[in-house]
């Protein structure tokens, strides 16, 4: 079964060469991460994550400007090994997850830079405010996985301004901004 | 003197219901006002520690109140107290008691969801249960609020109605709740 999968998949892929995969990302298996840092009084990062949202992609390494994403996060997920935080996070205060409880990001164009480095585009939904925001991505690698999949793995970063998403609690002077890092990888559907 | 009699209360009652109706209307102002502090205010930390502890020691003073109820029983109703007073007296203890154990359950909920302990002013702490239900710090922390609100409104209540009695029935209601003989 799996060389046949294998087999098909191949097969596939020399028969449609140029037109771009879909894929969606593995969070089945855990294999995608949105996870954010921000400054704890400008004098240590404080790590957080979501642990649940799902997406899904199409990309063509040939054709990487036609590439598009889509994420949808559960912000009632977030999780900063701490309780009483994440509590707090999920109150008016910050995320306001009982009003919002999703938060998206949906790619408009993909601007291509060195090697396997690009720009992302997209309009960011998080705490009902919708933005454009530039994610600096990169390809990390694709290719048949053990198991007769075929997979694709990015990573990205952007850097956001809690009071751009009306997130108005003041955490001090170095806090203001919070970076988001992403990395997903896709199997290919 | 320690124990109660028939017609008035002991020291230790009087003590501890007034040490506990402190403690209650203390901890509704410090946790009314801990949860709008700025990060930035040097209470951020400290204000919920003490509410923390006190609340934990409470709990302590509690268990002891409940068991010293057994060992000591209050004394019964005044005679001149009506019957629907009585039973709206009764009713109103019972719901206090029981405020008070939902407020201290759910507190602690809150707060070791994720298994850290509760530290009671660095003196020892109580070992936490961890995560015992679903979305537990939001359910208890939700309930927390609402029962504080319930229980310092039923406490008001409580209080009015001792003054009714002293002030307009002129009975022995409130001063026998300081310990005088009747």
């Amino acid at each position: 079964m799996k060389k046949l999968a294998l087999a098909a998949a191949m097969a596939s892929m020399m028969v449609l060469p140029a037109k771009a995969a879909d894929y969606v990302i593995d969070t089945q298996g855990a294999h995608a991460f949105i996870q954010f840092k921000i400054s704890h009084l400008g004098y240590s990062w404080l790590y957080g994550r979501f642990n649940t949202f799902s997406g899904d992609f199409s990309y063509d390494a040939s054709k990487l400007a036609e590439s598009k994403i889509q994420l949808t996060i559960d912000t009632n997920s977030v999780d900063s090994n701490h309780a009483e935080r994440d509590k707090h996070l999920r109150s008016a205060d910050f995320l306001n997850v009982s009003e919002h409880p999703k938060a998206t990001f949906v790619s408009t164009k993909v601007v291509p830079k060195d090697g396997d480095n690009f720009d992302l585009h997209g309009n960011l939904t998080l705490n009902g405010v919708t933005k454009e925001v530039v994610i600096a991505a990169e390809k990390l690698g694709e290719g048949t996985d053990p198991w007769g999949g075929y997979r694709a793995g990015f990573a990205g970063t952007t850097t956001l301004t809690l009071k751009d998403f009306a997130i108005n609690t003041d955490l001090g002077p170095a806090s203001a901004t919070v970076q988001l890092d992403l990395t997903v990888e896709g199997i290919r559907k | 003197m320690l124990k109660n009699t028939l017609t008035h209360y002991g020291l230790v009652s009087v003590i501890l219901h007034w040490l506990v109706a402190l403690t209650v209307f203390a901890l509704f102002a410090l946790g009314f006002w801990m949860v709008d502090l700025s990060y930035y205010s040097s209470w951020y930390r400290t204000a919920p520690h003490w509410h923390k502890s006190i609340g934990i020691i409470l709990a302590l003073v509690m268990l002891v109140r409940v068991s010293w109820r057994l060992i000591s029983p209050p004394p019964p109703p005044l005679a001149t107290h009506k019957y629907w007073e009585r039973l709206t007296a009764a009713g109103v203890q019972l719901a206090l008691y029981l405020g008070i154990a939902l407020l201290i359950i759910s507190g602690y909920l809150i707060s070791t969801e994720d298994g850290r302990p509760i530290a009671v002013f660095g003196w020892f702490e109580v070992p936490a249960l961890g995560a015992l239900f679903d979305r537990q710090a939001d359910i208890a922390g939700a309930i927390h609020e609402y029962t504080a609100y319930g229980l310092i409104t039923l406490a008001l209540l409580h209080g009015l109605a001792a003054v009714k009695h002293h002030i307009i029935d002129k009975d022995s209601t409130l001063r026998r709740m300081f310990g005088r003989k009747p």
